[in-house]
């Protein structure tokens, strides 16, 4: 402040011609403009919310939410979900033995086959989904362990991986590939789920592995060095991450649009979920050209290659089929929002609209006297 | 800086000698031989801080100082060395965008200062070496050069004026670029020194640099061959200050005497103490609560952490292990880093860019006020002024108003009106039938007929036309006088062609510092009497018969407030030496014989009530006895180099005694435009307003009757010299009595006060006004002994603030700066204002919480001290009703929504944490974390605090007592603060578990995929930018284009940068976390759902407050003249306006 205040006395003081004789032109300009903008008189819009205009938006509001609510929650009610618990926590569950005697260095594989019911035939797409309790995927030293750019088929990434993967980076001197904790712990259980028609015979059920992971992460995020062919070579150098049982180009040696990184599997692994409790897309089971539902009613089998310990942190997997409506899969929780909402919405407009009726007769009434 | 503090340590040195000692021209003299030249600083003016090369460490230093920089930094500093869970960039973004942008403003300014450095510094300059002119630059001058200055060039240092060009060895200078004062000034030359300045040989003693630019001692020896050392005293008259400039003389010698920072300009300049607002404070106190909240936040999280790990297989199950340096660290260490962590984390919710934002919304905000074209006056053609932006938000919490009477609240445009002679009523009237212009009037003392002898008539005038420091300004040109920029000191006064008086010669006009002064010449003028000017010490007047007198011009007794007279003492041709003496009756009539005073004194105060300020005129002859004491008195206290003001004043008192009363003058001061309606609207908004004026009581009471501060049913509680004396006792018992008996009356019998917003109302069913004069005042201030002292104190302060107005009289500047302060240290610290026009009020003007000036007459001075200035009383009300109220609210509420729309931002991610093992995961992405203030939210809260009226002016104006409603810093209270931290909770709870609950189930496509955590975070941010954005455009109530542009335009632009952000894979960002997660998550209706949902239900609340508010609004307006006329307040007062208008418009003939 003072020196601009001195600068100014400085510069009157320079010219103190020019201040006598062409006091009028600078007097001139000091007369401020008369804009609207200046003078603080922009045209201006002043709503008012008045009891008058607050009072129908409730009303619509209301009218408009408790039908949606109700949709949403019709549409969530006639979602058919099953679910299914094979953590094998408990004695009688069938995986139990698996999941006690599990040991990361067996090579040997354990099965388990664990049997359901349902009650209701499944009509259209089904989506089998993996579920994880107690799974910290949002925890941020797991979260941040991955390196994108070798995901994205960077080559300087995929021998030298990003320091975040550690300690996931290196394993016996060569850079693992893919790095990182989200890889290494890729959900690995197989799971076969058969029909068991009236006579008694297993029929195994189509599962589609494609489609199951966002396209823009399996056409873009997701890369594999040096493109699809012959990933034996591109992946030369580097090695397994440690908790696999197979390297990352045998994921799907059948097809070479789903392996090594572009293995859809893995990739919808890659994206960490939210809660330590979630859902991962895992097969679609694809609606049949007949008329006959997709999943009819009746006994199924579920066969579990157990390969993915959870005990050891206390989680818990799960299996479970759905089908998928316009707003996705199950939950009841928007359609009870909307409704609540929207009741609550029209509620208060009649309550006010009383208040304010009420309010001014007396404020009528008020007046007379006045 | 260091130059500077150099300069002080040296000057330090220095001053232990405290005088110096320059030789002239640099000629050693011959008595002095062992005479070492002191080392003087240069005449460089260094204003700039920085020079190229310590820019960059001593701006960061400096910025770095600042409390909230220090804070961002250490953070910033925490997320580079500990393993963070936000990048470095998020934090160092910002900062670095902030300290950037201050760094260039901060260096551009500095440039400019350089630059205006070196103008000043590389001026040429004439200086005389040897006999010989040299051009210099003038940052090469040396003290005790001889410099040559033409006219209208600018002093480049401190001269002592040794020669001009001018054969009254006088100069004209003006002081517009140091106090403002643009009226020309005398300067006198040492006396007697040799007319070839390369002969003259001499010696100035001066005292050491100091900032006064009134006050200078010095003494100058001038030695000639052959002859006793010759002594001249030099005071601030012989003194040229570097920034004035020479007018009306054509060249002038000078030798150098301060040079550079020295000088007394360049002491002058240094900064104002910074003066904070209250909203400042309430900032600083929820600050305090937000880092409680954060610490109290990362405490928990902390703790947690460790609870939770300590459960088995939680701290590293398989699928996450740690890495081996973390395996490694101490787990203190690791608790340590944690805790620091999740303040990193949550060090969002206080913000870098609030204080940006604050800034850039004082600056910007205070060019409404400059551009304010109801503050222009066509008189003056100048606007509004604003020296400090930091004070808007103050103008709205005004609660004492200490206003300055002469040139605020009236115009300080002098006209004579009428005088007493001899007891004796003349008064002038314009179509004089009386052929002298004469006219007597009808006095009240029934003496119509009579008419004081011719003699004394002309004794009167003349020791009008002699007894004054007026300056007839020279036009040389007719009717070219007035080119120039001396208008407003300068009443071009033309004598009209009534042919009464003598032929004008030319248009005449007169320049003085005291408006008043101008007036009585002018007023001597009328009656035939005209002052010709000076001719060399001698003044010449016109008779009304056309004679011209000269008087010799022997002394002048100057004018100085604690005397309040001032005398000149003159030599007749007739060779009789006479003193005239004018001043105020209080300081006449003790020195004049007692019985010419009743006559007089009548006359004196009839006039003062009617508002007049009146000067008594007094003279005496000096028999040649008494002169030669007085002459040799006079000279010696001159010379004195220390206590010179003492032993002058000592001398004064001397001389002026025994005086004859001639009479009296009334001069009328007009009220200024509107200064009625002014004061009756801050009235009205609650503020208290009180005059302090140096003026005496009557004419102080009058105006503010006329202004309306004083009603007619206000009951007067006077404490004054008079009240005291009345009781014939001691005076300090009888103050003590009457301040017991005003405060039962004010204070205990006074109803009940409420709250501070109804106080003003509820007392006034009595209204009470309260005088006190200044001896009273120290008298109650300083008390004899200590404990009556505070006692005093307390009970004067609680009479006042329980009276409607208070008057002070007869105040120096310092107890006007006393009782302000008294008043702003009393209970509930109020905000206090005070606006005045003259050099006498900025003491008051730096004291307030805010000061203002008025552009008024009596020099810049206190606009150049003032905060803000205007040109005129009556703008005070738009400045204070309107400016100050709309930046209150402005600012209020621009504090509380940046505290509300952080905390609503980190609160998710603070909860979060319990979601996620503690692991300080961040909710949102970076590129959010730091875009949020910056860009997605910033821009509309901007305009809002810029454009935003919440009522509109002119209702404003209108209605003062909408002022109270925001009062005592009703919006930044804890109240509201808690409101808004409430309603930020609830906006974070709800964006949060809206989203988690919808996250139940992650699959929400259509097509069965999954959404993970990053959609998770852009839901909850998504929800939280439109719901912060829309609740700002709930709470605006002044939609203008601009609104509407930066409130759908950032929301826009969030949604584009969105897409964007996530539609690229950026190749320097390690992990792609966005990518295309903005898109799919648009692609889910589930996800628009909830959107909307949670938008709608945040909302919910505060549309239902505004509806619930709304019956009351309507309410409270009609209610309020029903409830008013029940207080028994507004209709009686309204009922006596008309009566009041009544009185006060027969008084008004006189007073206005």
């Amino acid at each position: 402040m003072m020196a601009s205040s001195y600068n100014a006395k400085e510069e009157d003081a320079n010219h103190p011609g020019a201040a006598n004789h062409a006091g009028a032109g600078v007097v001139k300009s000091k007369k401020p403009d008369n804009t609207a903008f200046k003078q603080q008189r922009l045209p201006a819009w002043q709503p008012i919310l008045t009891a008058g205009t607050v009072l129908p938006a409730f009303f619509v509001i209301g009218l408009i939410f408790i039908p949606i609510g109700i949709g949403l929650y019709v549409t969530s009610n006639n979602i058919k979900e099953f679910e299914i618990d094979y953590t094998g926590a408990n004695i009688d569950n069938p995986c139990y033995n698996c999941a006690k005697n599990f040991s990361w260095n067996s090579t040997a594989q354990c099965v388990c086959a664990v049997t359901f019911t349902l009650e209701q035939p499944f009509e259209s797409n089904v989506f089998m989904y993996y579920g994880l309790s107690n799974f910290y995927q949002n925890h941020r030293r797991y979260v941040k362990s991955r390196d994108d750019s070798q995901l994205n088929g960077d080559r300087s990434a995929l021998t030298n991986p990003s320091k975040e993967c550690e300690p996931y980076r290196r394993s016996e001197g060569s850079p693992i590939a893919p790095c990182g904790a989200i890889a290494n712990s890729l959900f690995n259980d197989t799971l076969q789920l058969y029909h068991i028609d009236s006579n008694g015979t297993l029929n195994e059920i189509p599962l589609v592995k494609k489609g199951i992971a966002w396209w823009t992460d399996k056409h873009v995020k997701f890369r594999n060095p040096g493109g699809n062919n012959n990933l034996t070579v591109a992946f030369q150098g580097t090695s397994k991450p440690v908790n696999w049982k197979k390297p990352v180009f045998e994921l799907d040696p059948e097809d070479p649009e789903n392996n090594g990184f572009i293995n859809e599997d893995f990739i919808v692994w890659m994206r960490t979920a939210a809660l330590p409790t979630f859902r991962k897309l895992y097969r679609i089971i694809q609606k049949k050209p007949s008329t006959t539902p997709t999943l009819p009613s009746g006994k199924y089998v579920l066969n579990v290659t157990y390969n993915y310990p959870v005990l050891s942190f206390d989680g818990r997997k799960r299996m479970i089929l759905s089908t998928i409506s316009w707003m996705g899969g199950k939950n009841p929780f928007l359609g009870i929002a909307y409704i609540t909402v929207g009741s609550i919405c029209f509620f208060l407009g009649v309550v006010l609209l009383i208040i304010h009726h009420k309010y001014d007769n007396r404020n009528n009434s008020a007046d007379i006297p006045n | 800086m260091l130059r500077r503090t150099l300069n002080r340590w040296l000057g330090r040195d220095e001053r232990r000698v405290d005088s110096r000692n320059i030789c002239v021209g640099h000629r050693s003299s011959s008595n002095n031989e062992a005479f070492i030249p002191p080392k003087f600083c240069d005449n460089r003016i260094v204003s700039s801080k920085y020079t190229v090369w310590n820019f960059l460490p001593k701006n960061l230093f400096e910025q770095f100082r600042r409390i909230a920089n220090f804070y961002f930094l250490i953070i910033f500093l925490v997320q580079v060395i500990v393993d963070t869970p936000t990048s470095p960039v998020t934090s160092g973004l910002p900062l670095f965008f902030v300290i950037t942008v201050t760094a260039i403003k901060q260096g551009y300014e500095d440039w400019l200062r350089h630059k205006a450095d070196n103008e000043v510094n590389k001026y040429p300059v004439t200086v005389l070496e040897q006999g010989r002119r040299v051009r210099k630059e003038s940052e090469k001058i040396k003290v005790g050069d001889v410099l040559e200055v033409d006219e209208d060039e600018t002093f480049p240092c401190d001269l002592i004026l040794l020669q001009s060009s001018r054969d009254d060895d006088t100069c004209f200078v003006t002081t517009a670029s140091l106090d403002g004062e643009s009226n020309h000034k005398t300067h006198y030359t040492v006396p007697d020194t040799e007319k070839d300045l390369e002969s003259l040989n001499a010696t100035i003693e001066c005292e050491q640099p100091q900032p006064d630019l009134y006050k200078f001692v010095g003494r100058m020896h001038i030695y000639k061959a052959d002859q006793e050392p010759a002594v001249r005293s030099l005071g601030p008259e012989n003194l040229l200050l570097k920034g004035s400039t020479l007018k009306n003389t054509q060249t002038i010698c000078g030798v150098a005497i301060y040079t550079g920072m020295e000088t007394k300009m360049a002491l002058n300049y240094q900064g104002k103490s910074q003066k904070r607002s209250a909203v400042e404070k309430s900032i600083n106190a929820f600050l305090l609560v937000y880092l409680c909240i954060l610490v109290s936040k990362a405490l928990v999280c902390t703790t947690l952490k460790y609870v939770w790990q300590n459960k088995p297989g939680q701290d590293e199950p398989w699928y996450n292990e740690k890495t081996q340096r973390e395996k490694d660290t101490n787990l203190y260490l690791k608790m340590f880093t944690d805790f620091l962590s999740f303040m990193v984390l949550f060090n969002f919710i206080i913000p870098v860019s609030m204080y940006v934002t604050v800034e850039m919304q004082k600056f910007l905000g205070s060019f409404f006020i400059t551009w304010d074209k109801d503050f222009f006056d066509p008189e003056i053609k100048e606007g509004a002024l604003v020296n400090t932006s930091d004070l808007n938000e103050e103008l709205g919490q005004v609660e004492y108003v200490f206003t300055d009477k002469t040139g605020t609240l009236t115009q300080n445009n002098m006209e004579f009106i009428e005088c007493c002679i001899d007891g004796f009523q003349y008064k002038y009237q314009d179509a004089g039938t009386d052929l002298d212009g004469f006219c007597v009037t009808d006095g009240p003392a029934n003496k119509v007929q009579h008419k004081a002898g011719r003699e004394k008539e002309e004794l009167f005038l003349r020791a009008l036309c002699l007894c004054h420091t007026v300056q007839v300004k020279e036009s040389p040109e007719q009717g070219q006088g007035q080119r120039d920029g001396l208008m407003d000191h300068v009443d071009g006064l033309g004598v009209d062609g009534e042919g009464l008086h003598p032929p004008p010669q030319e248009q005449r006009g007169f320049i003085a510092s005291s408006p008043d002064e101008v007036a009585l010449v002018k007023g001597a003028m009328r009656y035939g009497f005209t002052f010709l000017g000076f001719e060399s010490k001698t003044m010449k007047i016109l008779t009304r018969d056309n004679d011209v007198e000269r008087y010799e011009l022997l002394h002048v007794l100057n004018f100085d407030p604690v005397r309040r007279r001032m005398s000149v003492i003159v030599r007749s041709k007739s060779g009789d030496t006479l003193l005239f003496c004018k001043g105020a009756d209080s300081s006449i009539f003790p020195r004049v014989r007692q019985e010419e005073v009743e006559r007089i004194r009548m006359n004196v105060e009839r006039n003062a009530t009617e508002g007049y300020r009146t000067l008594c005129v007094a003279y005496k002859y000096l028999n040649a006895e008494e002169y030669a004491q007085a002459d040799a008195g006079l000279r010696e206290a001159r010379l004195a180099l220390q206590d010179r003001e003492e032993k002058l004043m000592a001398v004064y008192n001397q001389v002026e005694t025994g005086m004859s009363l001639i009479g009296a003058t009334a001069v009328e001061d007009r009220l200024q435009e509107e200064a009625a309606e002014t004061m009756e609207a801050l009235q009205g908004a609650g503020m208290k307003v009180w005059v302090l004026t140096g003026d005496k009581m009557e004419t102080a009471k009058s105006t503010c009757y006329a202004c309306r501060l004083f009603q007619r049913n206000t009951e007067l509680l006077e404490l004054t010299v008079r009240t005291l004396e009345d009781g014939g006792r001691r005076r300090e018992e009888r103050l003590h009595e009457l301040l017991v008996e005003y405060h039962k009356k004010a204070v205990q019998d006074a109803p009940p006060v409420k709250a501070g917003v109804t106080r003003a109302w509820s007392s006034a069913n009595h209204d009470y006004g309260f005088i006190i004069d200044g001896a009273t005042l120290s008298m109650v201030l300083n008390s004899s002994s200590e404990s009556n002292s505070s006692r005093y104190k307390n009970l004067f302060l609680q009479i006042c603030q329980n009276c409607t107005s208070v008057l002070c009289c007869r105040m120096a500047p310092l107890q006007k700066a006393q009782i302000v302060k008294m008043v702003k240290n009393s209970k509930g610290s109020p905000i206090t204002l005070s606006i005045g026009d003259g050099a006498n009020d900025v003491s008051m003007i730096l004291e307030a919480h805010v000061g203002i000036g008025i552009k008024g007459k009596e020099g810049r001075q206190a606009v150049r001290n003032s905060d803000y200035a205007i040109p005129k009383l009556k703008h005070l009300k738009k400045l204070l009703l309107a400016h100050g109220h709309l930046y209150y609210v402005r600012i209020a509420h621009l504090v509380q929504y940046f505290f509300y729309k952080n905390l609503c931002f980190i609160l998710p991610q603070f909860l979060y944490q319990f979601f996620c093992g503690y692991s300080q995961q961040p909710l949102y992405d970076a590129a959010y974390l730091t875009m949020y203030n910056i860009c997605f939210t910033s821009m509309p809260i901007l305009a809002y605090s810029l454009l935003e009226q919440h009522i509109c002016m002119e209702v404003l104006l209108d209605n003062a007592t909408l002022y109270r409603g925001i009062a005592k810093n009703g919006m930044l209270r804890w109240g509201p603060f808690f409101y808004w931290t409430l309603l930020g909770v609830f906006h974070g709870l709800l964006f949060f578990f809206g989203v988690r609950y919808l996250f139940g189930n992650p699959a929400l496509q259509d097509n069965g995929q999954v959404f993970g955590n990053w959609s998770y975070g852009t839901i909850v941010f998504t929800v939280l930018v439109f719901t912060v954005t829309l609740k700002l455009a709930l709470d605006t109530r002044h939609w203008t284009w601009i609104n509407h542009f930066v409130i759908w335009g950032s929301l826009a632009f969030y949604v584009f940068f969105s897409f964007f952000w996530g539609g690229i894979i950026w190749p320097f960002l390690k992990q792609q976390r966005l990518y295309f997660v903005f898109a799919n998550m648009l692609s889910s209706v589930s996800a628009w759902l909830v959107i909307i949902l949670l938008i709608l239900l945040s909302l919910l609340p505060e549309i239902l407050l505004v509806v619930f508010r709304k019956p009351r609004g309507p309410h409270a307006g009609q209610m309020k003249p029903v409830h008013s006329s029940a207080g028994g307040h507004q209709s009686p007062r309204s009922s006596a306006r008309p009566l009041l208008m009544r009185t006060f418009s027969d008084e008004s003939n006189t007073v206005i």
